[in-house]
């Protein structure tokens, strides 16, 4: 399968099967289109036909460098991955990575939250124990085989809300690594209200990554993100302290922020947040039922479009100047990437990776927290639903029609199972509006590298 | 090659002999919760 697309100004061809990535001219570009089920004359003439102007000479070496792309296997290669894709999911399950739960309470009362604005719908403010804490990095510990890096994120709620807690289950976890033979990456999402420089020391000391929760310009920060029970603004609340954090912090951080129906304009508000400072940056799609006001609809999708083809090219002319930053969602890695099996099988929800609620109770994944039809059993006494661990193994993006026939298929990996159970009620359904967006957000991160290739070679 | 030019060497094809370790990082634990994103994701051995 070959995916041809045309954005700011270069002519992309992907090769799905093999990931080559080729920027063409416009007679090459052309050819492509017509080259399948045709004799060379044919190819020939066609392509001829839309560039009259060409030599039958030039034509000729068009074709024959398309050619010699196929027989290097990175053009029209063949996707024959699903018998090993197939053989991979039988093999046993480890757990790797934990979503904990720290605190199902939260300091604000964001209109978007799949939480039920931090509390988890039944929940009562309930804060993770040490003693359940212990238990779960124990659990993570005894299930993950022969794997040696385990993942933990400290996830609400608002985590900090429970941030002793958290302290001390990091040490426990350091304490344990050795004997173990495990490596753990902390990590932590958090909205920002209680950083202080306390959380920065320990943030800079034991934690891989840290997600803060910002949205952009004051009034869209403010008007989804109010504190619980309202009052002042939270963008002048923690806009501050975000910048105080990430002045000092020493590793990983992204400004995350999500963008509805209300932000239908959020390249703005990701240039907002780099011009406010900030060089890592996330701002995604709200995932919301359609009853949702703030719900991104299918007649947003042209305009949210543009939105990301401009941004994709201001990033492009802000490369290398003081005002540069990245895009999480522009990102791609076209050399050092996953292998296939990664790609196909997804993100291992319901299966490597699984949430921890306050109570040890574990789910597929945090945003199946609540929904007791997905409840899996506990840290204490592990899984007890083994029909709903099998159910999530065999979901790869074979196990779904419209994937088969994708493009983006080996870089979202089939899409997020809970999105999918949302929108149709089937963990392998697919949630149209999301791979969409998803789709332009791969062209538009592959155009960045064809620009900036591109740049590289009218330096030298 | 002059009407073309490749921006990557690495195959898909390639990784299937080496592959499938999953001591990479899992999706949602880097900077997306509500999306699931692979294809920005390093693998471990490189």
């Amino acid at each position: 399968m070959v995916h041809r697309f045309k954005n700011n100004g270069y002519n992309i061809i992907l090769d799905v099967g093999s990931g080559a990535i080729h920027v063409a001219d416009d007679i090459m570009y052309d050819m492509v289109a017509v080259f399948e089920g045709r004799t060379r004359e044919e190819v020939l003439a066609e392509t001829g036909r839309a560039h009259p102007d060409i030599s039958r000479e030039e034509l000729c070496e068009v074709y024959e460098e398309l050619n010699a792309l196929i027989e290097e296997g990175s053009l029209f290669s063949e996707d024959d991955y699903e018998e090993k894709v197939f053989d991979y999911s039988k093999r046993p399950v480890v757990v790797k990575a934990l979503c904990l739960h720290v605190a199902h309470d939260c300091n604000l009362a964001c209109r978007y939250c799949f939480a039920g604005e931090g509390r988890y719908h039944d929940s009562h403010g309930d804060l993770m124990s040490f003693e359940t804490g212990k238990a779960a990095l124990d659990y993570l510990v005894a299930n993950s085989g022969s794997r040696r890096n385990l993942e933990v994120d400290f996830f609400g709620g608002e985590p900090l809300l429970n941030f002793q807690m958290v302290k001390e289950l990091v040490a426990y976890g350091r304490s344990i690594e050795e004997s173990a033979g495990k490596r753990f990456r902390f990590t932590l999402t958090t909205n920002g209200v209680l950083l202080d420089d306390e959380v920065l020391e320990f943030a800079n000391r034991e934690l891989y990554n840290v997600v803060l929760s910002i949205d952009g310009r004051k009034e869209v920060n403010d008007y989804m993100r109010p504190f619980r029970g309202g009052g002042r603004s939270t963008y002048e609340a923690i806009l501050p302290r975000l910048k105080r954090f990430v002045k000092g912090r020493k590793g990983q951080y992204y400004v995350r922020g999500t963008y509805t129906r209300h932000n239908l304009d959020f390249s703005r508000d990701v240039l907002h947040l780099a011009d406010e400072g900030f060089d890592q940056i996330s701002v995604e799609p709200v995932v919301a039922p359609e009853s949702a006001e703030y719900a991104i609809r299918e007649e947003d999708i042209p305009g949210l479009f543009k939105e990301y083809d401009e941004l994709a090219a201001e990033l492009v002319r802000r490369n290398g100047t003081d005002k540069d930053f990245n895009f999480f969602h522009f990102m791609i890695d076209l050399e050092g990437g996953p292998c296939v099996y990664k790609r196909l099988t997804g993100c291992g929800s319901g299966t490597e990776y699984l949430a921890v609620t306050p109570k040890g109770q574990l789910y597929p994944c945090h945003q199946f927290v609540g929904n007791e039809a997905f409840l899996l059993g506990d840290v204490w006494k592990g899984i007890k639903r083994d029909d709903l661990v099998t159910k999530f193994k065999a979901c790869n993006v074979y196990s779904k029609d419209k994937c088969r026939q994708c493009f983006a298929r080996f870089y979202c990996s089939g899409g997020c199972a809970a999105n999918a159970w949302n929108f149709t009620g089937d963990i392998t359904g697919t949630y149209d509006v999301g791979c969409e967006l998803q789709k332009k957000r791969i062209e538009c991160a592959i155009m960045i590298k064809a620009a900036l290739n591109s740049e590289g070679d009218e330096e030298q | 090659m002059k009407h073309v030019k490749t921006l990557n060497t690495k195959r898909l094809q390639h990784t299937i002999k080496k592959g499938g370790c999953g001591e990479c990082q899992t999706s949602c634990q880097s900077a997306c919760k509500t999306s699931c994103t692979v294809g920005n994701q390093s693998c471990e051995k490189k």
